[in-house]
């Protein structure tokens, strides 16, 4: 970068290779012990964080439940990841949430899914019902669509109240604001139909993917009652 | 198929680097005013990325898990001696490459747009393959990016043009203007 | 870079003010908006990125300086690097931690700070050169000076773009806000006008003087 500055007075012609690799080895020790301890200092809060976050959303999406327990799919089957220590990593991949309210019935299934929308990935998660097959919360946690436009999916409290009480069967269906006569039809927001549509492609797709092992899962459960 | 070919055109067009994410500016601003140069440093760009994305999926996979604290150190350093191999291996290997390409490969190390790469493709989780199309993707959207802006400096360098908007600021507003007509490209995934 | 390197006739204050005005990294020097800009799109976004970089930038500059005797010249740059990287590493954590929401937005954004060239560009022309009163000093003057241009483009953005600033409404209803300016292409057309702000009064300074 600065000419004048490569060749200082003070810099001997040229230090030994062991010196040059001493310094940096000291420099890098330094910077290690800095960073684990930066690390270890935060993790706690961080993952604290990250659990409360996952916690509200899966209470926002299944309204009344109270409690949670995460269900890992393995070889089609679902199983309850029981692991609390490994939990407060964050739930494995492939993981959904069911929901419980203080009785300790199940209100919901909450599955986090995401799908290309108009600008980049949109990532969120909905509550479903499995005995009504109905979607009963949806919320994004995370896009990019256009402010002002596409952005309505997380704002427009008009569009959230479609996925109060949405029947998956025969299928999610798309219809202009104001024209929702069936409860599989979600109204699209004017101006953001892209957005919308993708947010409906999103939810029908993960509905297909999840609901057999759902449906597998609560029969299990079921017959182990009884 | 349908997720990679939506992660390259996701990255050349829909989300493109320069233009959407303001990476790799500097060259963008400083370098471009021929097309020839534009070109090579486009296609240094891609080759970098390539390399850069097995690179940080292998650290990512093999190391990270297990110090995940390294990870922006880790990543830097490998960019950083990857230039410099991947100039001495072309200089040695093709000549005809290594003039091609010229100043440009150490240049790209102080590059935003590949350490932004890299930490994309961590962050969103993407396997070697995805890996890899997403730098093909990236790279050749920084390429597009350069070779537009060089072919409308050449054209601005005979023009006219009042004292105070000349350099960077006419750049930058040149800039603006094709990251508006960039916009155009979203929901073309979605529109269906 | 217009770097006089004559230590002992800066006043200390001189060295923490040249930041904010006459070499203002972004306006008068046009560095490091790489991976700023792209998050400049709200005042508080901006406020953010500002800080956490100027906390990287003073404390890089502290130890590049302390230990600028110790490292030879042949690995200084490598050095710098690594303690660059130690210092974003270590805001990244701790916004994760305490300010998870802002963490969020920002993204891999704080992560690229690394790369951003004013970081580098001080270590090399000032702190490897200066005591480590002086670099702290002139980090933290750059860094300020980095702040508050980049708060001038998110504050516009935000203000234009959403007719808020701070998240306050600024506007009544009848106010339709300029969505462009809070999308990418707003972040170019903000800065190329600043830019272009700045030249026109430099030129007209320049001919009063004559």
């Amino acid at each position: 970068m600065n000419e004048e500055n490569v060749h200082t007075e003070d810099a001997p012609k040229e230090p030994s290779s062991g010196r040059l690799i001493a310094t940096l080895g000291i420099a890098g020790f330094f910077s290690g012990i800095l960073l684990v301890g930066a690390y270890l200092f935060t993790l706690p809060m961080i993952q604290a964080n990250k659990a409360r976050a996952l916690e509200a959303a899966i209470y926002k999406v299944l309204p009344g439940s109270k409690s949670f327990e995460t269900l890992v799919l393995k070889d089609g089957t679902l199983e309850v990841f029981k692991n609390a220590e490994a939990s407060n990593q964050g739930a494995p991949p492939n993981s959904i949430f069911a929901g419980y309210d203080s009785t300790g019935a199940l209100v919901g299934i909450a599955v986090p899914a995401e799908e290309p929308g108009f600008q980049d990935i949109i990532v969120g998660i909905y509550g479903y019902n499995p005995s009504a097959k109905t979607i009963i919360g949806f919320e994004v946690l995370d896009s990019k669509e256009t402010p002002g436009l596409g952005d309505k999916i997380v704002k427009d409290m008009a569009f959230k109240t479609n996925f109060a009480a949405l029947s998956v069967e025969p299928e999610l269906v798309v219809v202009k604001k104001g024209q929702k006569k069936n409860p599989n039809e979600v109204e699209a927001i004017t101006g953001a139909t892209i957005s919308s549509k993708a947010v409906v492609r999103l939810l029908q797709k993960s509905i297909g993917n999840w609901k057999p092992a759902i449906e597998k899962y609560i029969a299990t459960a079921q017959k182990d009652k009884q | 198929m349908d997720n990679l070919i939506w992660i390259f055109v996701s990255a050349l067009l829909i989300n493109n680097f320069t233009l959407t994410y303001f990476l790799g500016i500097c060259s963008f601003l400083g370098v471009t005013s021929k097309l020839v140069t534009a070109l090579r440093l486009g296609l240094a760009n891609i080759f970098v990325m390539v390399i850069t994305a097995i690179w940080a999926w292998l650290l990512n996979t093999y190391v990270l898990t297990y110090a995940p604290y390294l990870r922006l150190i880790s990543f830097i350093i490998v960019i950083a001696s990857t230039v410099q191999l991947v100039e001495m291996v072309v200089k040695k290997l093709s000549p005809e490459l290594y003039r091609a390409l010229g100043i440009f490969l150490p240049l790209i190390t102080t590059n935003c747009a590949i350490l932004a790469l890299a930490l994309f493709a961590t962050n969103k989780g993407y396997g070697l393959v995805e890996g890899i199309v997403y730098a093909l993707g990236a790279g050749g959207g920084i390429a597009l990016a350069l070779v537009l802006m060089a072919s409308i400096r050449e054209e601005t360098k005979l023009m006219d043009i009042p004292k105070v908007i000349e350099g960077t600021a006419l750049s930058l507003i040149i800039a603006g203007i094709l990251s508006m007509a960039f916009m155009g490209f979203a929901g073309m995934f979605s529109a269906s | 870079m217009s770097e006089n390197n004559s230590g002992n006739e800066h006043t200390s204050a001189a060295e923490f003010l040249k930041g904010l005005w006459d070499e203002n990294p972004v306006f008068v020097m046009v560095l490091g908006m790489c991976p700023a800009l792209a998050v400049s799109n709200t005042a508080i976004n901006s406020m953010a990125m500002g800080l956490a970089t100027t906390f990287v930038l003073v404390f890089s500059s502290i130890l590049v300086s302390s230990m600028r005797n110790l490292i030879p010249n042949q690995v200084r740059l490598t050095a710098y690097i690594v303690i660059i990287a130690t210092m974003v590493t270590v805001i990244d954590f701790l916004l994760a931690a305490i300010v998870p929401d802002i963490h969020k937005t920002l993204g891999a954004f704080i992560a690229l700070i690394v790369v951003n060239c004013i970081i580098l560009g001080r270590q090399e022309a000032f702190a490897a050169k200066n005591n480590v009163k002086l670099s702290a000093l002139d980090g933290l003057g750059m860094g300020l000076g980095f702040t508050f241009a980049l708060l001038c483009i998110g504050s516009i953005r935000e203000i234009l773009g959403s007719g808020t600033l701070f998240n306050v409404p600024l506007f009544s209803d009848k106010f339709e806000p300029w969505v462009i300016m809070i999308l990418p292409p707003g972040g170019f057309f903000t800065l190329g006008f600043l830019l272009l702000f700045f030249n026109w009064y430099k030129q007209r300074r320049k001919v009063k003087k004559v």
